[in-house]
């Protein structure tokens, strides 16, 4: 240990923080990348959860999907399966798979064979099948499929040969490959679940994660660190990093100094209020993404005067979204004309804005019998998202643009839990809440927010249920001609404005903040963030 | 005589810990919710489960007899489950308390190395424009709040100068397999290559922690150091000894030291507490992964297991400290002995 002091003092000289001393520094340093994320991570399946830190920190980084969603337009293209086709009756997809993909090579599981149809069988199987042997293990719970609804669409997945898969769905749905392309679909080793098995330890499955992903799983210190290494025999070709850290940083100002030190390489989510000060600086730089997000008021429809549609398109007229995009988003953020971001396919372009205009507001008032307002309350969420950075003072903007057109409005607001359990026993008036997409299909913004099936589950913030509306978006979904869903959707957009059971306010940008000699780390709008491609230059 | 001390000193101590764990053990039942789900740290326990566990836990037992359960789990090293992570306590505690040993033994060692040699400098030459600077200076130091005071660091060296890290024990991309759980000692014992960058990077990062925890014990250091020296350069014998004919130096170094030095160490042990806390401030500041931040997590989170662990293992550290410079200061010091 003298030897080790002495040889990092000689050519260092005696000042250990001399930072211009450089010493040599292996490979997998040099080449290493630490990414600070803002959470820790609840588990290493991403079936297993639904929260967007864990997804960006496991998903795509250990695993692959047999599709993947192109970035830029949102259409799907193969990863695992190379091709796929569809019965004519739409109720069956053949999937083929890549048969040159090898599994992690770790110190605890060395793989036996390469991918092949058992594995894809396994990783559906056992969200599906209620007496798989893995489905009860850590408490089958499986949130994205079971929000979705898989259990009632797809009755089977069945390996017809090895490379072969077949899924059989109880219905055509559209909207099917879209979410096999989701982060949460990535596909796991049926080998390693039998050999943990027969070690007596199914729950490692979900912990010490084996995948076919760019990285593989080094070790994880709770709210410390996660360490994952490049994997060598990585189907793509393997990644210029050698290393891939994320640092675990749940405070914000410590993330942003991280960035400052060189400490962090890439850092998620910096503050909309710190973005100016950041990009003021040389050595670091600000990326940011429309994301499929948006932020919206949603009021009870089942509730008086909510019920009323007259009453809904006043308050509707009576909100400044200018000003609230400025004070709340300070300006990084999209104006919401409807619930879909304009990024979307189905996006409504031609929509008519919706205007800032209290005194039109005044009138509907009136029409409805409201001449002199009334009493209600604005609920607004106790956290911080991508989609509302801060719902009360939202909400305290709100209660001024109201109190111009006679609407006296109360702020309330309860801890998360509390916030969500109350929220879906529908005891609010109105709420400022939101909705991040998982994929790149509209109906993930239209069914679970607004369907009938969602006001049921309690999704549904607006408590609205019309037959009008769930016709037109279970049409979208028997349909696979794109051309057909379009207009469906977009009479969607427009029955949305005439009914207004929500006033859509803002879609969020996404952001990060990375040092300047890191390139190769973009936001997908779609899901998680992919680290495959980032390379630093020294 | 030496015996019976030795023995006095060790019935005290245990009276201490079985005082301890009747807090720790009470805690169960303090705390807020189910006392079972408290005592074992099972977050979800099934109806089939729970006349198993009321047995095993002595839960429809006597107080008494729960309690000599809980000892008896306690020394095997049952601790129950941390309610965040469903992890056993214990083994919580042993991956983060080795970090707070080795931040708090470093302050420790760096405010030896700076505060006595002041303090007898500051007392030697009291009168001198550098004493009274050295007086000045600790008291400002002793005042200055450790969060601000870190914060300043920070600012200075980290985000304006750029040559301090801000957070961590090491560069989260060297990769230190776990023996000690003493990142120093782990970084000799391991076999990478890089062992010397390995050990500048740690150095590096243990530098602002360890200046800003050993402040307070610095300035506690230097003015005891001072006071107690400036009190024996009074005393009679120094007089006699200087009328004898001795220089300043031997005078200094046979009769000043240590008669003066006595009482800093028992000082050790009484400010010892506070450096336990000031370490937990730190470790939160600089996100040092101790027991410290820990505790404060689970305190956060309620995590009433990990708060009664946590809780047992500090205080037990304090205590067991505070015996150790009493017991040093006693063989120093004869007179001690007696009383």
């Amino acid at each position: 240990m003298i030897k080790a002091l002495l040889s990092l003092m000689v050519p260092c000289g005696s000042l250990l923080i001399l930072s211009a001393c450089q010493p040599d520094i292996p490979e997998t340093i040099q080449q290493g990348m630490v990414y600070c994320a803002e959470g820790s991570p609840e588990s290493f399946n991403p079936q297993r959860v639904t929260s967007g830190t864990t997804i960006d920190a496991i998903s795509q980084q250990l695993y692959d999907r047999l599709l993947d969603i192109d970035p830029a337009t949102g259409e799907l293209l193969p990863a695992l399966a190379t091709a796929w086709h569809l019965s004519e009756d739409g109720k069956t997809y053949w999937f083929t798979l890549r048969s040159d993909v090898q599994f992690h090579h770790t110190a605890f599981f060395s793989p036996g064979r390469t991918l092949n149809a058992d594995d894809v069988t396994f990783t559906f199987n056992r969200i599906l099948q209620t007496e798989h042997p893995y489905h009860q293990v850590g408490g089958a719970n499986y949130p994205y499929f079971q929000s979705v609804g898989w259990d009632s669409l797809v009755k089977a997945v069945v390996a017809e040969n090895s490379t072969t898969v077949r899924f059989e769905l109880a219905r055509p749905d559209s909207s099917f490959l879209s979410n096999l392309a989701t982060d949460f679909a990535a596909v796991l080793s049926a080998e390693y679940a039998k050999q943990l098995l027969q070690q007596g330890k199914p729950e490692l499955l979900d912990q010490r994660p084996i995948g076919t992903g760019p990285f593989f799983f080094k070790e994880y210190k709770k709210d410390q660190f996660i360490r994952y290494y490049r994997h060598p025999e990585y189907w793509r070709g393997k990644t210029e990093l050698t290393q891939l850290v994320f640092d675990l940083v749940p405070d914000n100002a410590k993330r942003m100094a991280k960035l400052l030190t060189h400490e962090c390489d890439v850092v998620a989510y910096p503050r909309n209020a710190e973005l100016k000060l950041i990009t003021e600086r040389p050595d670091v730089e600000v990326q940011s993404q429309t994301s499929m997000n948006v932020g919206f008021w949603a009021f009870n429809t089942k509730k008086a005067p909510f019920d009323n549609v007259l009453v809904r398109k006043a308050l509707a007229y009576a909100i400044n979204k200018d000003a609230i995009l400025e004070a709340v988003y300070f300006g990084y953020a999209d104006k919401a004309k409807t619930i879909l971001p304009p990024t979307s396919w189905a996006f409504y372009h031609d929509l008519p804005e919706q205007q800032y205009d209290p005194v039109k507001a005044k009138e509907l008032l009136a029409q409805a019998g409201f001449a002199n307002g009334f009493r209600m309350d604005i609920w607004a969420m106790p956290v911080q998202r991508l989609y509302n950075p801060n719902a009360l003072k939202m909400a305290e903007l709100m209660q001024a643009d109201l109190a111009k057109i006679g609407v006296r409005a109360s702020i309330v607001s309860f801890e998360w839990n509390s916030f969500r359990r109350k929220l879906s026993e529908f005891e609010h008036d109105s709420v400022l809440i939101g909705w991040s997409a998982d994929n790149a299909d509209p109906d993930n913004f239209f069914r679970p927010l607004l369907s009938c099936s969602a006001a049921e589950s309690g999704s549904n913030r607006a408590n609205w249920c019309d037959p009008n509306f769930d016709n037109l978006i279970n049409q979208a979904l028997l349909t696979a001609d794109v051309k057909q869903r379009r207009s469906f959707y977009l009479t969607a957009q427009l029955y949305l404005d005439e009914q207004m059971p929500l006033v859509s306010i803002a879609h969020s940008k996404r952001f990060q903040a990375k040092s300047i000699n890191v390139t190769g780390v973009t936001i997908n709008p779609y899901g998680g963030i992919s680290m495959a491609r980032a390379r630093k230059s020294l | 005589m030496m015996l019976h001390y030795f023995l006095r000193r060790a019935f005290l101590i245990g009276f201490v810990f079985v005082a301890l764990t009747v807090l720790a053990f009470s805690l169960s039942y303090l705390f807020p919710g189910d006392v079972l789900t408290n005592v074992s740290g099972l977050s979800s326990i099934q109806p089939e489960q729970q006349q198993n566990l009321i047995q095993y836990y002595a839960l429809d037992q006597s107080l008494l007899q729960q309690y000599i359960a809980y000892l008896n789990r306690i020394l095997d090293g049952e601790w129950g489950l941390s309610f965040s992570s469903q992890q056993p306590v214990l083994s919580e505690i042993i991956a983060v308390f080795p970090a707070t040993l080795e931040l708090a033994s470093y302050a420790l060692l760096l405010s030896f190395v700076l505060g006595i040699p002041l303090g007898l400098f500051a007392a030697v030459k009291a009168d001198s424009f550098l004493g009274k600077l050295i007086s000045a200076i600790t008291l400002v130091a002793y005042s200055i709040p450790i969060f601000w005071w870190a914060l300043l660091l920070i600012m200075l060296f980290s985000l304006t100068l750029g040559v301090l890290p801000t957070a961590g024990r090491i560069n989260v991309l060297f990769d230190i397999p776990t023996t000690t759980g003493f990142m120093l000692p782990d970084i000799w014992l391991s076999d990478i290559a890089y062992k010397a960058e390995a050990t500048q990077d740690a150095l590096r990062h243990l530098l602002l922690p360890a200046v800003v925890l050993a402040t307070y014990p610095t300035t506690v250091m230097i003015r005891f150091t001072r006071d107690s020296m400036l009190a024996v350069l009074e005393q009679s014998y120094i007089k006699t000894a200087r009328a004898k004919g001795l220089s300043r130096a031997q005078v200094l170094y046979h009769h000043g030291l240590r008669n003066a030095l006595l009482p800093v160490i028992r000082q050790i042990g009484l400010q010892f507490s506070t450096l336990i806390t000031l370490a937990m401030i730190t470790e939160v500041i600089f996100s040092w992964p101790g027991i410290g931040q820990w505790l404060l997590d689970s305190i956060y989170q309620r995590n009433y297991p990990a708060i009664q662990g946590g809780l047992l293992v500090v205080s037990c550290l304090v205590i067991v400290v505070n015996m150790l410079t009493e017991i040093l200061h006693t063989l120093f010091n004869p007179l001690a002995r007696k009383a």
